[in-house]
């Protein structure tokens, strides 16, 4: 065996690894990105809500086996999908009482929109989730472990017998999941009479008001669908990571650095975005020692938003 | 003289805190409590360099741990390894923090708004995980028995209280300097208006620089004094989100863009955290992180600006109560009889040739080419479109041309910034007036005489005679968020007058004025020409062009269509036929 054929095998074992780490976090990226695409809103506490999404899958999976019924395998992907919907409310309601008093038409107009107030807000509730989460789920890591775990399937290599990639099967559903997932977001936002509201308030909120279109109603209903879908990721990140309150941090950054990549307020983009972080993330192993992984997302990061601030896929707009 | 007296009032209250800060912490006993005492100045010192840059720009820093955590470590590697004490250590970590914060700074400051925080929040993220990389997990300091006093290490805790107040102290020197002198003033302006202030002088890039290093050398020091106290680093506690956050926090919740707010903030949460940390901590873990939450959920929510300003707003409030002072605008003293000389025989103070640019497939300005003389007016007229705001965005700098050339005054004004051009001469106002909306109309000028003076009594000079000369003067201590439109672009002539412009681009200074404001804005812009100013002017208010300007260039379609004196202008059948219309040949056939 060559040291270039085992550098292959670790190559495409990176490279599938990638792969899949950058379905879910293009899942969760999408999630930002549809909050930022139509309320132009960064939300800082996006992490603290995919957390959330984590430990409502844990508690409805592990905690209180209330989905025993669907077996063993079925049952967490389910709780994890089941995070969309119930943590969908939850964003609902925070934005009809608190998120909207400090975006969309009440504060057009003022010193920087309202930008100010926004990134405090959810840096407050950010750390309010986090701390919470703290208190009432304690620190000790959880997980959703499922048979699928700590299962692998074992892909042969034609040029070498020697040679298999191995894929986690937990790992490998959640990225399908994640696919799948994003997919019908997409044809929800494209086709359907909801998803023209919101696009209608995105591109234009003033003329969408002036044809009848409730803009505060829109942005609540983005809102909730997108802290929903980052919730989902959550929950499918659960099923292979053992997570702790304080787990949104370590996801806020890849998130933003995958919407921004993607450039801010494309939804398509955004899965684009996350699937290259995953990718660069995993890909860095290859050179980098393993605690620097982070870091070197950070730097790409850094990189992207100096070098093309309207992302890979988005159009510059800003006009002096 | 006025300056030196408003100056008296906070150096007391300084003196006073800190005597009172001190005589506190002579008295205090428990150990708990002097910790306190020693952490409440460090945070406040580390809420006022947030404030230096975020307060007073305005452009918000989720990092400010970044230069806090490089202070501390700065320190402790300096003690750990090279036996470096802290008193030279300290000031080490503080030109670490100003590297620092040119190395972050020069690259950052080409973003805004959310790029710009989200950027910042990168740094420290990514130093926290090369700190526990390098193997620098958990780092004590080395206790000094043989040298205590040396080694910045006392069994007396009422040195360190000292020590933090010195510091504090400092601190608030600093942010009084900066907050009473051009630099604050500057900063102020950016944060509401960027490219204004880049308009009329301010050379932008070159504050915010300054503010930067400033804010990363104070807080380095308020790190390196922490590590000193606590005798331990670890990445977590010095580059982590909770530090960076608690800047911002404290300065948020006690007032942004003052002195006294990180101060307020500091003295109110640091005592309540960590006194629920302390007591509930075991029992309730995360406590302190929830309370800061709330906290500034609540402030963002009843008082944006923090609780400093909230206070003293209801103290103005109650005080003006009643008199609500009027002055009427006085009428333009420089009203002088209309002067249009000949533009024959004038050497050519503007040359533009074969500018373009483009936005992508959109071609906003092709191949204009035309010439200013000294001293004349010339209208730029044209369809919506027709890239007339585009040519201006041009020759001031804020945008860069894709080819050709403009010379002003022999100079090549290519690749120049706005600021620099404005101080090479050209003043600028805009098509929807960039005011600095909470400042005075006097400040708002002062801003722009910045560009040619050199100390702050000049400035002010030209200010009021900018000011004068426009009519605006009996309005100077108005806050010019509560100007009519007449007003507002009036107080942006003065704006661009102050820097002593020798041409003056006017984007539409007559859009939106009635018929006899219109008459008023006529008066000045030809007093303004008989005393020699040269004036381009970008306007659709035809019938008022036709008196005022000397010359017209016509622009459609990016391209310049016709240029000559108004007569010629208004018969030449391509322009009546690209921007004038039937209606307008009618009018003239008739009258």
């Amino acid at each position: 065996m060559t040291s270039l054929g085992t550098f292959i095998e670790i190559f495409l074992q990176a490279l599938i690894a990638g792969i899949l780490i950058g379905a879910i976090y293009g899942l969760m990226c999408v999630g930002l990105g549809i909050i930022f695409g139509v309320m132009r809103v960064i939300n800082f506490a996006q992490g603290e809500f995919l957390m959330l999404g984590m430990y409502f899958t844990f508690y409805l999976v592990v905690g209180f086996n209330m989905l025993s019924f669907l077996g063993p395998v079925v049952g967490p992907y389910t709780g994890a999908l089941l995070a969309g919907p119930a943590l969908f409310a939850v964003g609902y309601v925070l934005h009809r009482f608190l998120i909207s008093r400090v975006t969309g038409v009440s504060v057009a107009g003022t010193e920087g929109e309202g930008h100010y107030a926004q990134l405090i807000l959810t840096l407050g509730l950010a750390l309010v989730l986090q701390n919470g989460g703290l208190i009432l789920f304690g620190s000790t890591p959880q997980s959703v472990r499922t048979p699928l775990s700590a299962r692998a399937w074992e892909i042969p290599l034609l040029y070498d017998a020697n040679a298999s990639l191995f894929l986690n099967k937990a790992r490998a559903v959640a990225g399908v999941v994640s696919v799948v997932v994003a997919v019908a977001l997409y044809w929800l936002i494209n086709r359907s009479r909801l998803g023209k509201t919101l696009r209608a308030a995105a591109d234009n909120a003033a003329a969408a008001i002036y044809m009848g279109i409730d803009v505060d109603r829109a942005y609540r209903i983005a809102f909730g669908i997108g802290i929903g879908i980052t919730a989902i990721a959550g929950g499918l990140v659960a099923t292979y990571n053992p997570f702790q309150p304080y787990i949104g941090l370590d996801f806020v950054i890849i998130m933003y650095a995958g919407v921004v990549l993607g450039g801010m307020g494309s939804i398509l983009g955004a899965f684009w975005g996350g699937m290259t972080i995953g990718l660069v993330q995993q890909l860095s192993t290859l050179v980098l020692p393993t605690q620097l992984q982070n870091a070197a997302i950070f730097v790409v990061f850094l990189l992207i938003v100096m070098v093309r601030p309207q992302g890979l896929f988005g159009r510059a707009t800003e006009r002096v | 003289m006025r300056a030196r007296r408003k100056l008296i009032a906070p150096l007391l209250v300084i003196a006073i805190v800190a005597m009172a800060w001190i005589g506190l912490g002579m008295i205090v006993t428990n150990s708990y409590y002097q910790l306190m005492l020693t952490l409440v100045p460090i945070w406040a010192v580390m809420g006022l360099s947030w404030n230096l840059l975020s307060g007073y720009t305005g452009l918000i820093s989720f990092g400010h741990a970044a230069f806090f955590g490089l202070g501390a470590y700065t320190v402790t590697i300096a003690l750990v390894q090279f036996d470096i004490t802290p008193w030279i250590g300290i000031p080490l970590g503080m030109v670490v923090g100003t590297v620092a914060g040119i190395v972050i700074g020069y690259p950052t400051f080409r973003l805004r708004g959310h790029y710009f925080a989200l950027s910042m929040l990168a740094y420290p993220m990514a130093l926290l995980y090369v700190f526990v990389w390098l193997g620098y997990q958990e780092v004590p300091l080395p206790m000094k028995r043989e040298a205590p006093g040396f080694y910045m290490q006392f069994s007396d805790y009422r040195v360190y209280i000292a020590l933090a107040v010195g510091l504090l102290v400092v601190s608030l020197l600093i942010s009084l300097a900066v907050e009473r002198s051009r630099f604050g003033m500057s900063l102020t302006a950016i944060k509401q208006n960027e490219p204004a202030a880049e308009a009329a002088g301010i050379d932008t890039l070159a504050w915010k620089m300054r503010a930067i290093m400033l804010s990363g050398a104070v807080a380095a020091a308020a790190g390196g004094l922490y590590a000193v106290v606590l005798l331990v680093v670890t990445p977590d506690s010095v580059f982590g989100m909770l530090t960076s956050a608690q800047a911002l926090i404290v300065a948020l919740f006690g007032g942004v863009g003052t002195l006294w707010g990180p101060l307020i903030g500091a003295a109110i949460l640091i005592p309540l955290s960590e006194t629920l940390q302390a007591q509930l901590g075991d029992v309730i873990p995360g406590i302190q992180g929830v309370v800061y939450g709330i906290a500034i959920i609540l402030v963002v929510l009843l008082a944006p600006e923090g609780i400093f300003w909230r206070v003293r707003d209801r103290l103005q409030r109650s005080q003006a109560a009643g008199a609500a002072p009027m002055t009427p605008v006085a009428p333009p003293i420089a009203a002088l009889a209309p002067g249009q000389a000949s533009s024959r025989n004038r050497r050519p103070i503007l040359a533009v040739s074969g500018i373009s640019k483009s936005f992508g497939g959109l071609r906003a300005v092709v191949n204009a080419s035309f010439e200013v003389a000294d001293g004349e007016i010339v209208g730029i007229i044209g369809p919506n479109g027709a890239g007339k705001t585009t040519l201006f965005n041009l020759l001031n700098g804020f945008l860069a041309a894709d080819g050709g050339k403009v010379v002003f005054a022999g100079r090549e004004l290519i690749g120049l910034k706005p600021n620099r051009i404005c101080r090479l001469g050209i003043g600028r106002t805009f098509q929807v007036v960039r005011a600095f909306p909470r400042l005075s109309v006097l400040n708002n000028v002062v801003v722009g005489a910045y560009a040619t003076t050199t100390n702050d009594p000049d400035a002010f000079a030209a200010a009021s005679a900018a000011l004068a000369q426009v009519g605006l003067i009996g309005r100077s201590d108005a806050i010019a968020g509560g100007l009519t439109n007449k007003e507002l672009r009036l107080m942006e002539l003065a704006r661009a007058l102050a820097g002593r412009p020798r041409l003056l681009l006017m984007d539409e200074p007559l859009a939106g004025l009635a018929s006899q404001e219109i008459e008023d804005m006529l008066v000045v812009i030809r007093a303004l020409a008989a005393q020699g100013m040269t004036v381009v002017i970008i306007e659709h208010t035809m019938r008022a062009m036709v008196r005022l300007a000397e010359r017209f260039v016509v622009l459609d379609h990016g391209a310049i269509l016709a240029v000559g004196q108004p007569s010629e202008i208004i018969n030449d059948e391509g322009v009546i036929e690209a921007y004038l219309g039937k209606k307008w040949a009618a009018i003239r056939a008739r009258g």
